[in-house]
């Protein structure tokens, strides 16, 4: 009983795009519930001490000011248990602690933003203040180091013909998504009711409930448009609980929107690295040995780790590897979850020093990776559920124009530039959690489905409107799909590039449970014209039974429902997610082609084109992934050109929180990107046959363009970002 | 925001009375109200001149250009004459900020802009040009995009304008009204070198306002051409810049005007620069040679000493494709 | 402040002349979307809050509060301008164009449907911004390539990467005209 395949697979536009380009799509911040007030928080100017003094008068004095809180009169919340990452969350105005700079001390309500503003100005805050320390490249690590081994590469590196050591560097970067953090707070008695921009609306219902000891069935989460996020939304910040604090402190609805400013220091970033990398190989360019030596920047208070990893165990072929991961603790706030988290920064290291080898043994990089192809997961000894690494590279190459490239560093002019063409080698695990989604076909022949999920950007509105709607057997336009609300049903975060798989599998699950029960009306009712059939011999097309080998016999869910008196029918859709230990190694992967210009006399990168193939199985709707690919290049880009964020070690100050000196890719940074899907399927991975794809699309981009600039000049930098003081 | 009130300035006397009370000037207002948010700018008043017939683009009885310091940067960027004139006022112009802010802010406003100095610009953070005395935060701290020449012990902000390298370039002259009168001032003497009062930044007077910025006539034909080096292709400012005219007659360089952006306290004229040019014929070995001396007495801090070098291709290449080789 | 350790309260020069007093406000009027609107407000209230908070048109977008990313684009007498550093006390007569008035009733703007076409929005947070200074470059004329209107285009920031579509979509717009 196989439903025809209409909506999946097809390049259908987004379901909400009319209400997002009317203005009309409503963001956290665009809420203004019934006499709302507004909360502007005062963060620390010290980066390390404590709090002895917060003198509020001059801005209590203000007309309009109700409330300024700070941890001298907030009310004392229960304790919580941090789950990831350990360690002691940061509380709401708990204690006199300064533990970064940027870390909220106090919080102004007023009744307006203006006042809020300007009585938060007026705030006087003094300070015992302690010499912080906040530079990776001096600080000692600490507490347990995480390690990989498999075989012994020291030796085996003693003994390899062909030796590569670098230690390579990449800096702190922002996920700086369009729309700042925000969140607006209502209490209705001891009800609380939170328009958040969130990544996960049931996670915030959770973090609250444990934040101020209250049953979670009182909290109500709702967000149903999420302003960019790159996982930076996926984490309950204090400030949100700030802002549920100033709501019930004040007795109004409190709206609370981070400054650009303090969305430095306020939610997470992607932790600076330093990674030590040893390479060993035979002539031919089999790899034999590696080792990793990983050091990364966490808080002191928290000790935040990621799959940084990962890539250089299992991207290639390698039978003796050892790896440690050391987390060092500094006087900042905790890192968290940015795009490709772990992936995007360990495989500039490992896709550097295979172009690097590539060249020392005169090997084509794509030749070189293809002799160390593994046949199976080595760091798992899991086979490989799906793996078309070979494939991206062909077709990639092939469409990239790779054999244009010349491998000889600088033979490449244009007249001030120099070009140069690399690539690289990404990868990303399929990440599945338990998911449910409500699916209701009503009288009319429409269908709502509903999960607690999010969209921050990837359509997810859309592809689960896919999903229904060829489930179902309805068209697109019969198919609503809602989400961001705690109240329904329960999905996970909106991250990890899990959505597709947890969420869509539920959906497909109701979906395929509602139009069984439907046949199964149908072929019981003796009233239907399918009365007596066998169900497997029913489909439905555009909301009409039929029998599939005589389509003239059939009738439509609306006739169906309403000879039987039903109002809808409705069945909860659920996936269960991955359930004891994995029997297969399930990742997606990519292949990034880069070609840049260098004008290395002024020290300048642009990037001319790019090309990413890649292998995410089954791709749902290909205009939404080729826009999610090509925004991962432009990440990407910025990775590698430009972003790095900076701190004054000398307070721990971030010294261009701002958008204009924290540089992002502009329009006119963006050259020819083009992207290109391997077909395929992987229902190892979950019932509907993805493996992913947000976070993949921007692994490897860095990468493939600091190979292309060694291509074109040269220089190998082992520094992100590549700088103009670097190369001239 | 610290609150403040506002008046409207129906005409040129009104404003300058109230500028006179100490009203403070607002035209434009990219910068102004970005830096009030801040608590950087604290006016108790504004006076809102954005009506005074400030709006025109004239040709001087000499050959010169006058540009009204109301004129919006996109206007004047967009102005036949300008583009007809001066390229160089014209690149530097469409160089500068976003479509959006070029059509708000004005030509006296870009020259009034203040500096990006990331420790000017944060309340907390130790500024002298903020606040005189507190001390030079960006002195030993990070300090990528601060100057290298017309440094002070006590400042080395960055003068942001790339439309105040252009005009200084071309030896441009500002015109002020005040209470007392009008006068003209060269922009180089208008504009201010920090030494141990970066707070002032511009020679005006109380209650004085620009009204227009003057460009000289120079002999023709002019080749003029500007060039801006940063990490972004665009939506920056500069790291490093050059401004560069050249009047070349008989295969000769008769005149010579060059000037650097992204590295002084003000817009840095090259005068050594444009004395090696001047009487020689264009070659690629010339540009090199007069390039050579575009940093000289720079005095680099820790994290910008790339910029004396960067500065002097700069101005090479920008010599270089301005001036060809003849 | 310079080196490690500080004590007592951050720096601020004397001040608060005004502290306690009602905060200056003006009586305003102004034309959004076609719709005259007289407001008394703050004077220190940006058009872009003006639009958000008082005027629950809140489309417009703020993303840096500092005229670094376009979100809060608008048009004021016709031209694109950043609404963040805009002060609504100073558009006395001013006619405001924002994202919620470009659509004739139910038919959107060319643009607007060239954004869907071309899905040139992911998030759709700066998309709004998008669209009103791609409107303004259409009428300013820097639609003569694809190069011109990136540059043109560069005001307004895009982070999830829309980039090239937004280009096609504000070059299938002007292309229209």
């Amino acid at each position: 009983m196989s439903q025809p395949q209409a909506a999946v697979g097809a390049a259908v536009p987004r379901v909400d795009a009319r209400l997002r380009v009317t203005g009309q799509a409503k963001y956290a911040a665009d809420n203004s519930p019934d006499g709302v007030v507004h909360a502007v928080i005062v963060e620390s100017s010290v980066g390390r001490g404590r709090v002895t003094g917060i003198d509020a008068r001059a801005a209590e004095a203000q007309p309009g000011v109700l409330k300024v809180i700070s941890h001298l009169n907030a009310p004392k919340l229960p304790p919580v248990e941090g789950r990831f990452p350990p360690g002691k969350p940061l509380r709401a105005f708990q204690d006199d602690r300064v533990r970064f700079f940027g870390q909220p001390v106090a919080v102004a309500v007023a009744t307006t933003l203006e006042i809020a503003q300007h009585a938060a100005s007026l705030m006087k805050v003094s300070y015992d203040a302690e010499i912080s320390l906040t530079d990776l490249s001096v600080a000692d690590a600490a507490g347990e180091t995480q390690t990989y081994a498999r075989g012994d590469a020291d030796r085996a590196l003693e003994a390899a013909a062909v030796r590569l050591e670098s230690t390579y560097r990449t800096a702190r970067n922002h996920h700086n998504p369009m729309e700042p953090a925000g969140i607006v707070a209502r209490w209705d008695g001891d009800r609380l009711t939170v328009w958040e921009k969130t990544q996960w609306v049931q996670g915030t219902v959770f973090n609250l409930s444990g934040e101020f000891g209250m049953p979670p069935d009182r909290i109500r989460v709702i967000s149903p448009f999420v302003g960019g996020a790159f996982g930076n939304a996926a984490r309950t910040w204090v400030h949100s609980v700030i802002a549920a604090m100033a709501a019930r402190e004040v007795e109004r609805p409190v709206k609370l929107v981070l400054t650009r400013r303090q969305m430095y220091f306020a939610v997470g970033y992607r932790p600076a690295y330093e990674y030590g990398l040893r390479l060993g190989s035979d002539r031919r360019g089999r790899l034999t040995a590696s080792t990793h030596d990983v050091r990364a920047e966490s808080s002191r208070y928290e000790t935040y780790s990621e799959s940084v990893l990962v890539p250089g165990r299992m991207l290639y072929s390698t039978p003796n590897v050892r790896q440690a991961y050391d987390h060092v603790p500094l006087d900042v706030s905790t890192p968290w979850f940015m795009r490709g988290p772990g992936y995007s920064s360990g495989a500039y290291p490992v896709e550097s020093a295979m172009d690097e080898l590539a060249h020392e043994l005169g090997v084509d990089p794509i030749e070189l990776r293809l002799r160390n192809e593994p046949a199976d997961d080595e760091s798992s000894s899991l086979p490989f559920s799906t793996r078309r690494l070979r494939e991206c590279y062909r077709a990639g190459a092939r469409e990239f124009g790779w054999h244009r490239r010349n491998p000889k560093p600088r033979s490449t002019r244009d007249g001030d530039w120099l070009i140069g063409m690399g690539m690289a080698a990404g990868v990303y695990d399929t990440m599945r959690s338990q998911a449910q989604a409500s699916v209701r076909l009503d009288a009319d022949g429409t269908a709502l489905v509903q999960s607690a999920t999010s969209d921050m950007g990837p359509g997810t509105a859309t592809s689960m409107s896919q999903v229904a709607a060829d489930a179902l057997g309805l068209t697109m336009r019969q198919v609503v799909f809602r989400l961001g609300d705690s109240l329904m049903p329960p999905a996970p975060v909106h991250a990890g590039s899990q959505t597709m798989a947890s969420v869509g599998s539920a959906v497909q699950d109701g979906c395929d449970n509602l139009r069984k029960q439907a046949i199964t009306l149908a072929v019981n009712d003796e009233g239907s014209p399918l009365y007596g059939a066998d169900s497997a011999d029913i489909v439905i097309r555009g909301g009409r039974l039929s029998l599939k080998d005589e389509p003239t016999r059939g009738e439509t869910y609306r006739r169906l429902l309403a000879r039987n008196e039903r109002t809808h029918l409705e069945v909860l859709g659920s996936y269960a997610g991955p359930s004891g230990p994995e029997k297969f190694s399930l990742y997606a992967y990519a292949a990034i082609f880069a070609e840049v210009a260098v004008d290395a006399r002024l020290g300048l990168v642009r990037v001319r084109r790019m090309l990413g193939a890649y292998d995410a199985a089954r791709i749902v709707n290909p205009r939404l992934a080729d826009s999610q690919a090509i925004g991962a290049m432009t990440g990407g880009i910025g990775q590698a050109l430009l972003e790095h964020t900076v701190t004054d070690h000398r307070d721990g100050r971030i010294v261009n929180a701002n958008l204009a000196d924290y540089l992002v890719p502009t329009h006119a940074d963006m050259p020819d990107l083009k992207a290109i899907f391997i077909d395929g399927q992987d229902y190892e991975a979950d019932p509907i046959g993805v493996k992913g794809l947000g976070e993949v699309v921007i692994v490897g981009v860095a990468p493939a363009i600091a190979n292309a600039v060694f291509n074109a000049t040269g220089r190998r930098i082992r520094e992100l970002p590549i700088t103009a003081e670097a190369l001239l | 925001m610290h609150p403040f009130t506002y008046t409207k300035a129906a005409d040129m006397r009104e404003a300058l009375s109230a500028g006179r009370r100490g009203g403070r000037y607002i035209a434009g207002g990219t910068t102004l109200v970005d830096l009030m948010r801040e608590t950087v700018e604290r006016p108790g008043s504004l006076v809102d001149i954005s009506t005074l017939p400030l709006r025109e683009v004239t040709v001087t009885e000499r050959g010169g250009l006058r540009i009204g310091a109301l004129v919006s940067m996109a206007e004047a960027g967009a102005h036949p004459k300008v583009r007809a004139l001066y390229p160089v006022i014209c690149e530097a112009l469409e160089l500068s900020a976003s479509a959006q802010l070029r059509n708000m802010a004005t030509i006296g406003g870009n020259i009034m802009q203040r500096t990006r100095c990331t420790y000017f610009r944060d309340v907390t953070a130790a500024c002298n040009k903020r606040d005189p005395g507190s001390g030079c935060a960006a002195l030993q701290g990070y300090n990528r995009n601060h100057a290298i020449l017309g440094t002070s012990d006590s400042c080395v902000a960055t003068h942001p304008s790339d439309l105040a390298v252009a005009l200084a370039a071309l030896d441009s002259t500002v015109r002020l009204l005040g209470p007392d009168g009008e006068r003209t001032l060269p922009l180089v003497d208008f504009l201010l070198k920090p030494g141990s009062t970066p707070n002032r930044e511009q020679a005006l007077r109380k209650g004085e306002l620009i009204t227009a910025v003057e460009i000289p006539a120079l002999p023709r034909p002019l080749k003029s051409g500007y060039l801006k080096v940063r990490d972004r292709q665009s939506y920056e400012f500069a790291l490093t810049s050059a401004a560069v005219a050249l009047h070349v007659r008989g295969g000769v360089i008769r005149e010579a005007k060059v000037a650097a952006g992204g590295v002084g306290t003000v817009p840095w004229k090259l005068p050594t620069v444009e004395r090696h040019l001047i009487g020689e014929r264009p070659s690629h070995r010339l540009w090199a040679e007069a390039a050579e001396h575009a940093a000289d007495g720079a005095h680099p801090l820790t994290h910008n000493g790339f910029k004396a070098e960067l500065l002097k291709r700069t101005v090479e290449r920008r010599l270089r494709t301005v001036g060809g080789t003849a | 402040m310079v080196g490690g350790v500080v004590t007592g309260p951050p720096v601020h020069a004397a001040e608060d002349a005004v502290a306690a007093e009602v905060p200056p406000g003006s009586r305003v009027s102004l034309t959004v979307n076609g719709v005259r609107r007289t407001v008394t407000i703050d004077n220190r209230t940006s058009l872009l809050d003006l639009l958000r908070e008082h005027f629950g048109l809140t489309g417009s977008k703020k993303g840096c509060n500092a005229g670094a990313c376009g979100a809060c684009t608008v048009l004021v007498d016709g031209r694109r301008v950043n609404s963040c550093l805009t002060l609504a006390v100073r558009l006395e007569g001013a006619e405001v164009t924002t994202i919620e008035g470009l659509a004739k009733g139910d038919r959107l703007h060319p643009l607007q449907q060239a954004f869907i076409d071309q899905d040139a929005f992911q998030c759709g947070f700066c998309t709004p911004g998008q669209i009103v200074s791609g409107v303004g470059c259409i009428q300013e004329g820097h639609t003569g390539s694809a190069e011109e209107i990136r540059e043109w285009m560069s005001g307004n920031l895009c982070r999830c990467g829309c980039y090239v579509k937004i280009e096609r979509a504000v070059e299938q717009a002007a292309g229209r005209k």
